[in-house]
């Protein structure tokens, strides 16, 4: 009696204001998203009538050697890829977003700057930097030259053993504003109290940063952790853009990405395979699950956040 | 407030996961934007509108046409770089003579087009022409449904058994595709550079290496070529120079039979040869992509470049140089020549079509000699299947063509039954081909890998 009661509270105005969201969400986000987990308990037959195999798609996927081998080489590259960015983009993004607080006159020119790479097309930074590294005719090699370092130019692009981290690196050159602009946001929200509090103190700008602003802005540093994780997981683009759906040389920059895309439309003489395929995407999201539930019961539940 | 903005920043992440994975996950209904084909493709009557309704192409009753209806037919085609000669010659040609049917020509980039197509061919939205790459993946079309069988196409008398062998059931049935073009390997040079060094056109392989030293030791780039795509070292390299070592068609269907293996001399031998090419190609050739070795010969900054004739084309609108081919070297000196006259490019109807007279009436026109006339000459380079008696007037185009007498024809080894299983033969082919010219893997296991992956799935 009384829980039906409460049903009529709900306020009318509030289920109107959300339904657009809810509607469109589930017509082009759910759905689709469900129906691709389902297509992947299924086989398609000759005239692509579709029958319930179970898991069997997901058996072939971990044993049969022409997708196992893939799948771990994508999910190894893609763990990679993703080590690179949490590496490399985003300490240089706390660096620079510390920078940048401390103020200064161009302050705003360099954040502008450093963020304009992520508003661009993957498919001109695919370019430019494909220009720029080429053996032929890119700039690379005389700029190291000019710094006596031309011994140590390669066609980075194109071996197996550095490929893979080069394609990272471009991708950390692209993203490296967001986690910037984020560090900056967080830490330009610190008040300036605190800081003069710590100097009184006979704290070092140093220990500032790492014992008072640090620590504050730890949620943060969650946020893009799990953001860069999920980024890295989706990754595509970059990779298809530079090295084609085949990922090479040799499968070296082969990520979960690419190998779900050649899978599910085929490539060349290789037919496409959408059961298979969307079986590769079902494990695409749950990595993905796994590394954000993981992020809010292990990082968000115990990082300790301050009401400032 | 600090707490409210982790609470969003959370909400706005996991929003991104649902986003992201929607996106991954629901590709039939949202292929990566980078695969839609150009703007035009998708509104096929806008241009026309004033001829006739938009709906035209969707219309059950245009079936039946009444005379004097306009119709727009769609090709799908993955010949981008053809488009002008399509929409300036071709169509022109066609609608001069049959004025109540327009047709447009919808070309993806190649490296989509057989993705792209299979998801429109599924989603019911592909043109009512689709252009048959050869052998299997035209014939799964088939097989599928997506494709017509054109048996009782008139016209369809004008091609050889051999025209046709690319797009034939393999009990020869059904034929789905009307034979358009062959193209035919060889190596292109820098006439200019073979004169200043006053070299001969190599016939036997020792020839081929003395010039590419003779090259290289004269500060040229002898040899322009990448392996960055990889296709390059499989199709214009092992495919190139292999049929010679395998003895053409004889190899090819050794191969079928099961009687002949990749860790057989000739296949080994082929991909030594690669390795021993890798010394005389541009530095950092690893990393070279296929339109920079196009530039970079083109430009005159290298000599000799392995490829086929669909080139013909792009070099002479671009190089300021007189340019010579050669075929692929044999052996020893005496040896029969074989090359790769490959079956490549023909058409086909869409099963599900709307009109399915019109798109017969243009693929019997296809069939003509009207049509091998005006394609071959538009496209110096792409071979007329057509038995009709062809005059090209590109001398580029006719001295390949020559080959033909003097030289056996095969085709591309990996493409007829070999590439049906997984691990898919031709994209093993071009893995490891860029391997052994990248020296990441030797020609011996180069074989021994491509022969282990047919082993798994193939049984003569």
């Amino acid at each position: 009696m009384q829980a039906s009661k409460r049903r009529f509270h709900i306020p009318m105005h509030v289920l109107v204001f959300l339904a657009p969201a809810v509607l469109l969400y589930t017509l082009f986000m759910v759905i689709p998203l469900i129906n691709s987990l389902r297509l992947s308990f299924f086989e398609l037959g000759p005239q692509n009538q579709q029958s319930f195999v179970g898991l069997e798609n997901y058996v072939r996927l971990f044993s049969d050697s022409n997708f196992a081998t893939f799948f771990w080489r994508a999910l190894r590259n893609n763990f990679i890829f993703f080590a690179v960015h949490m590496l490399v983009q985003n300490p240089i993004g706390l660096l620079l977003a510390g920078l940048l607080a401390e103020g200064g006159r161009l302050r705003n020119f360099f954040r502008t700057i450093i963020f304009m790479p992520t508003v661009l097309s993957v498919v001109i930074i695919g370019f430019i930097w494909q220009l720029i590294l080429n053996p032929l005719w890119g700039v690379a090699e005389g700029m190291l030259d000019a710094v006596g370092l031309g011994a140590w130019f390669g066609p980075w692009l194109g071996k197996p053993e550095t490929a893979l981290v080069t394609v990272s690196l471009i991708s950390v050159w692209q993203f490296v504003g967001i986690p910037m602009i984020l560090f900056y946001a967080a830490l330009i929200g610190i008040p300036e109290e605190l800081e003069e509090a710590a100097r009184v103190d006979g704290a070092t700008a140093w220990d500032t940063f790492w014992r008072i602003k640090f620590p504050i802005i730890l949620p943060t540093v969650g946020i893009v952790g799990v953001l860069t994780f999920v980024g890295n997981f989706n990754a595509f683009d970059l990779i298809y853009t530079m090295k084609g759906a085949n990922a090479g040389p040799d499968f070296s920059t082969d990520i979960m990405g690419t190998f779900f895309y050649r899978t599910f439309f085929g490539q060349q003489l290789q037919l496409g395979n959408p059961t298979m395929g969307a079986t590769v995407a079902a494990m695409m999201f749950l990595i993905i699950l796994t590394g954000v539930l993981l992020y809010m019961l292990l990082w968000a539940r115990r990082v300790q956040t301050y009401d400032l | 407030m600090r707490k409210l903005l982790t609470l969003i920043s959370l909400l706005v992440a996991l929003s991104l996961v649902l986003t992201a994975c929607g996106g991954g996950g629901t590709p039939v209904t949202e292929p990566p934007a980078i695969t839609e084909p150009p703007a035009v493709t998708e509104e096929p009557a806008a241009t026309d509108a004033a001829t006739e309704a938009p709906a035209t192409t969707e219309e059950p009753a245009a079936t039946e046409p009444a005379t004097g209806e306009q119709v727009t037919i769609t090709i799908e085609s993955w010949r981008n770089d053809d488009l002008a000669i399509w929409q300036d010659t071709i169509i022109p040609a066609f609608e001069a003579q049959y004025p109540n049917i327009n047709v447009e020509f919808n070309p993806t980039a190649p490296a989509e087009y057989n993705g792209v197509l299979n998801t429109k061919l599924q989603g019911g939205t592909a043109g009512d022409l689709i252009t048959c790459r050869p052998f299997d993946a035209s014939l799964e079309l088939f097989q599928q449904g997506h494709l017509a069988s054109l048996n009782d196409l008139p016209g369809m008398e004008n091609f050889s058994d051999v025209a046709k062998s690319a797009w034939i059931t393999d009990d020869g049935s059904d034929v789905f595709c009307v034979p358009m073009a062959s193209v035919i390997h060889g190596f292109f040079y820098n006439k200019d550079k073979f004169d200043e060094y006053g070299l001969e056109e190599p016939t036997t392989k020792e020839e081929f290496m003395t010039v590419l030293q003779t090259l290289q030791e004269n500060g040229e780039t002898p040899l322009v070529m990448g392996t960055a795509e990889q296709w390059e070292a499989a199709t214009m390299g092992f495919q190139n120079i292999g049929p010679n070592y395998w003895q053409g068609e004889e190899g090819r269907q050794a191969l079928l039979a099961g009687t002949a293996k990749f860790t057989d001399e000739p296949y080994v031998k082929t991909w030594q040869d690669l390795a021993e090419w890798s010394q005389y190609l541009p530095e950092g050739y690893e990393a070279v992509k296929y339109p920079d070795a196009q530039s970079l010969f083109t430009l005159g900054q290298g000599v000799i470049y392995p490829t086929g004739s669909w080139e013909i084309g792009l070099f002479e609108s671009q190089a300021d140089f007189e340019m010579g081919i050669f075929p692929p070297y044999v052996e020893n000196e005496g040896d029969t020549c074989y090359i790769s006259d490959h079956t490549d490019i023909a058409i086909g109807m869409n099963a599900a079509t709307p009109h399915p007279e019109e798109a017969q009436t243009f693929l019997s026109w296809v069939a003509s000699e009207e049509f091998a006339t005006l394609y071959a000459n538009a496209l110096p380079g792409f071979f007329p299947l057509s038995n009709a008696e062809v005059t090209l007037d590109n001398p580029l185009a006719n001295e390949f063509l020559s080959w033909r007498q003097q030289c056996e024809s095969t085709i591309r080894n990996s493409y007829q039954i070999l590439s049906r299983g997984e691990p898919n033969l031709e994209n093993e082919l071009w893995r490891v081909s860029a391997g052994v010219m990248n020296g990441s893997i030797t020609p011996e296991q180069a074989g021994e890998e491509i022969q282990a992956g047919l082993d798994q799935w193939y049984q003569p």
